[in-house]
């Protein structure tokens, strides 16, 4: 198969185009006798997700929660424990599935350092054709996709293309970065905090280049930030990680308009005001995240959690639907022994 | 109302051998006690450099200074060694955005605290320690007498971030300047530290300049806040005004870029191209290249900072023109 043509729609506009489930990474943390603490970071727990074909999936959590495992995980980057993934239809890294270098094509991947995910030693030009060239594609064409990849991402290919990226401004970088991604024509873009790193005015026009070419490139983006003003503005539907586990997920009007989970109250409520005569008066909640090394029994939440009871520390609490999004609280399941909850 | 701190003119120029850099080109402005000045500015912009021109932190061999910083009357600039180092600490305190590189990792929080507590007030070792468990109390940490024995790399970032808040106030201070502290910091721990920094603030009657690139968060702590470009403050409102009238282009495109509630589906208002390279001295308006109402007097001479009303200033020939009554 000449794997530079653009890969061809599969199973169909109904079929996610990504699936994971059960997804599960655990860090055993060295020390201890004979380098053998016994700890595990849980990074990621049974973490299952879709994405659909077209959409913006925003994932949101705090230092820790894990929310770049799972960018790692989805790219292989990272074997996971347990847990399987299906790519259109077809289980990766499975017999009768696609291989994990099939994947890496489809799905690619933009990181927050710019400079860092960049060889110093090339220039833009010989960067954006690499992965062109070693899947095969001639000199000459290669040149041709890398004018227009520099192009795409509003880079003048006469000026930029012999440069190195030290010659180059952040985000300046950071738009070589997507071109780079999007060089293999890929289906699904991670985006892990691709934006965070840059000035706001710059921001905003990254922001603008990255909506332009998810439409004209009919792309699907996963978008990890911990800016919840910027994956407001970017997501269709929104994920919420805590240490490891997803307590929320929804589309981005049910998370932004009425989140269920406290933490995502929380997290929401703590975004500074932008009114100076409505300033926040009192911390939405107290403390900082716990360490995912031995995270609290039951809810992962509770220690910080104003409506904790003891249900919550002797039960974990399941994604459970309730229409608009899903959530993982005792609070929401009917008959879960907690106070606030509905009877059974 | 007495001024605390009073910078005019001030222009910091790093020499090196390969390059120049004009860090910081003209900036004027004062700090009454009590009063938060937020400084908000992206990469580059001198906010960080103004602030450390206040306690002298550049290497001084390759550092040109100009004009003029006076605290309490006592001209920073020219003080000799002595006062300087009583000036640090014990005058004017300083915290940084990465807590875990402003402590030495080889002694315990309590052990430095009580230290910088010797040192400036001559207190006997026990009463140091007494003092230092006081502060940890004061900027709420758990349990602080056993939090007194901790190393730094045994708290988390907030909770170091709230030790380094209390070793800056330790000397009682009459002004504290905070360089991006609650960067680092998760979303819901820096509202806990922006809130504790203003409440302290207040308490502590301490004048405090903090510099950030997140208008939110300026917004959350300024009494008045100075938007910096290219080493000058472009402009300078009481934060209200600053929200809710911006006069700089500038100032008007980091509030329209910045994405907020209300604002999906919408195109960003993009600032276009980027900040210029400090290494020249700016013969016009340093934003004119990048500004959409920029007209051919923006590149012959540098706008002056214009009073509007109202402790407003604005750095910018439109401003001019509006002030003279000519259509802009």
């Amino acid at each position: 198969m000449d794997s530079l043509v653009p890969v061809e729609d599969r199973g169909g506009p109904a079929q996610p185009l990504l699936l994971a489930s059960g997804l599960r990474k655990h860090f055993a943390v060295p020390g201890g006798l004979l380098g053998r603490s016994g700890k595990v970071v849980r990074a990621v727990d049974d973490l299952s997700l879709s994405v659909a074909k077209g959409e913006t999936l925003g994932v949101v959590g705090e230092s820790g929660c894990g929310k770049s495992t799972v960018a790692r995980l989805l790219i292989r980057l990272l074997k996971p424990d347990r847990g399987t993934m299906v790519l259109d239809g077809d289980p990766v890294d499975e017999p009768h599935g696609i291989t994990v270098n099939e994947l890496r094509r489809q799905v690619q991947m933009v990181f927050q350092d710019s400079y860092a995910s960049l060889n110093p030693r090339l220039t833009i030009g010989e960067t954006l054709a690499f992965a062109p060239k070693a899947h095969g594609l001639p000199a000459a064409e290669a040149r041709a996709r890398v004018r227009d990849l520099l192009d795409k991402v509003g880079l003048d290919p006469a000026n930029y293309a012999e440069r190195y990226p030290h010659e180059l401004s952040g985000g300046q970088r950071q738009r070589v970065n997507i071109a780079r991604a999007l060089a293999l024509r890929p289906r699904l873009v991670i985006l892990d905090e691709a934006v965070s790193a840059l000035d706001k005015s710059v921001e905003a026009q990254v922001l603008n280049m990255l909506v332009d070419l998810k439409t004209e490139l009919g792309l699907t983006y996963i978008f990890i930030s911990h800016d919840l003003n910027v994956v407001q503005y970017l997501s269709d539907r929104v994920l919420v990680m805590y240490l490891g586990k997803i307590v929320e997920l929804g589309s981005v009007e049910a998370i932004y308009g009425n989140p269920q989970h406290p933490y995502t109250r929380a997290l929401l409520s703590a975004r500074p005001s932008m009114d100076p005569r409505r300033r926040t008066k009192e911390a939405p909640i107290q403390g900082d995240p716990p360490n995912p090394i031995d995270p609290p029994s039951g809810c992962r939440f509770r220690t910080r959690c104003p409506f904790a009871e003891d249900v919550c520390a002797r039960a974990e609490p399941p994604l459970a639907d309730t229409g608009a999004q899903a959530v993982a609280c005792h609070m929401r399941i009917a008959g879960s022994g907690h106070s606030r909850a509905a009877a059974p | 109302m007495s001024d605390l701190l009073q910078v005019r003119d001030l222009h910091v120029t790093f020499v090196t051998p390969d390059r120049t850099v004009n860090a910081v080109n003209g900036v004027s402005f004062d700090v009454r006690r009590g009063e938060t000045l937020g400084i908000l500015g992206e990469s580059g912009s001198g906010k960080s450099v103004t602030l450390r021109s206040i306690l002298r932190l550049h290497p001084e061999h390759r550092t040109r200074w100009g004009g003029s910083i006076k605290l309490e009357g006592d001209e920073i600039l020219t003080m000799g060694r002595g006062a300087l180092s009583d000036l640090r600490g014990q005058r004017v305190a300083m915290i940084f955005q990465e807590p875990a590189t402003a402590f030495d990792p080889v002694f315990t929080i309590g052990h430095q605290i009580a230290e910088t507590v010797r040192r400036h007030t001559g207190k006997g070792e026990a009463d140091s320690w007494n003092r230092a468990r006081e502060l940890l109390e004061m900027v709420r940490i758990p349990s602080p007498a056993q939090r007194l024995k901790a190393y730094p790399h045994e708290m988390s970032g907030g909770m170091r971030q709230r030790a380094m808040i209390a070793l800056a106030l330790s000397c009682n201070p009459s002004l504290l300047l905070a360089d991006e502290p609650t960067t680092a910091l998760d979303a819901t721990v820096q509202i806990q530290v922006l809130l504790l920094i203003r409440e302290l603030q207040r308490e502590f009657n301490v004048g405090v300049i903090f510099v950030t690139h997140d208008i939110g968060v300026a917004v959350e702590v300024s009494d008045r806040i100075g938007v910096m470009y290219a080493g000058k403050i472009v402009e300078l409102a009481p934060v209200e005004q600053m929200v809710d009238a911006p006069r700089h282009p500038y100032s008007r495109g980091l509030l329209a870029s910045t994405v907020h509630d209300g604002m999906r589906g919408q195109r960003l208002e993009a600032i276009p191209g980027a900040p210029p390279d400090l290494a020249e001295v700016p013969t016009g308006c340093s934003f004119a290249p990048r500004c959409k109402f920029v007209q051919p007097n923006c590149v012959t001479r540098p706008p002056d900072l214009r009073e509007m009303g109202g402790s407003h200033l604005v750095r910018c020939v439109l401003a001019d023109a509006q002030e003279a009554g000519v259509a802009a």
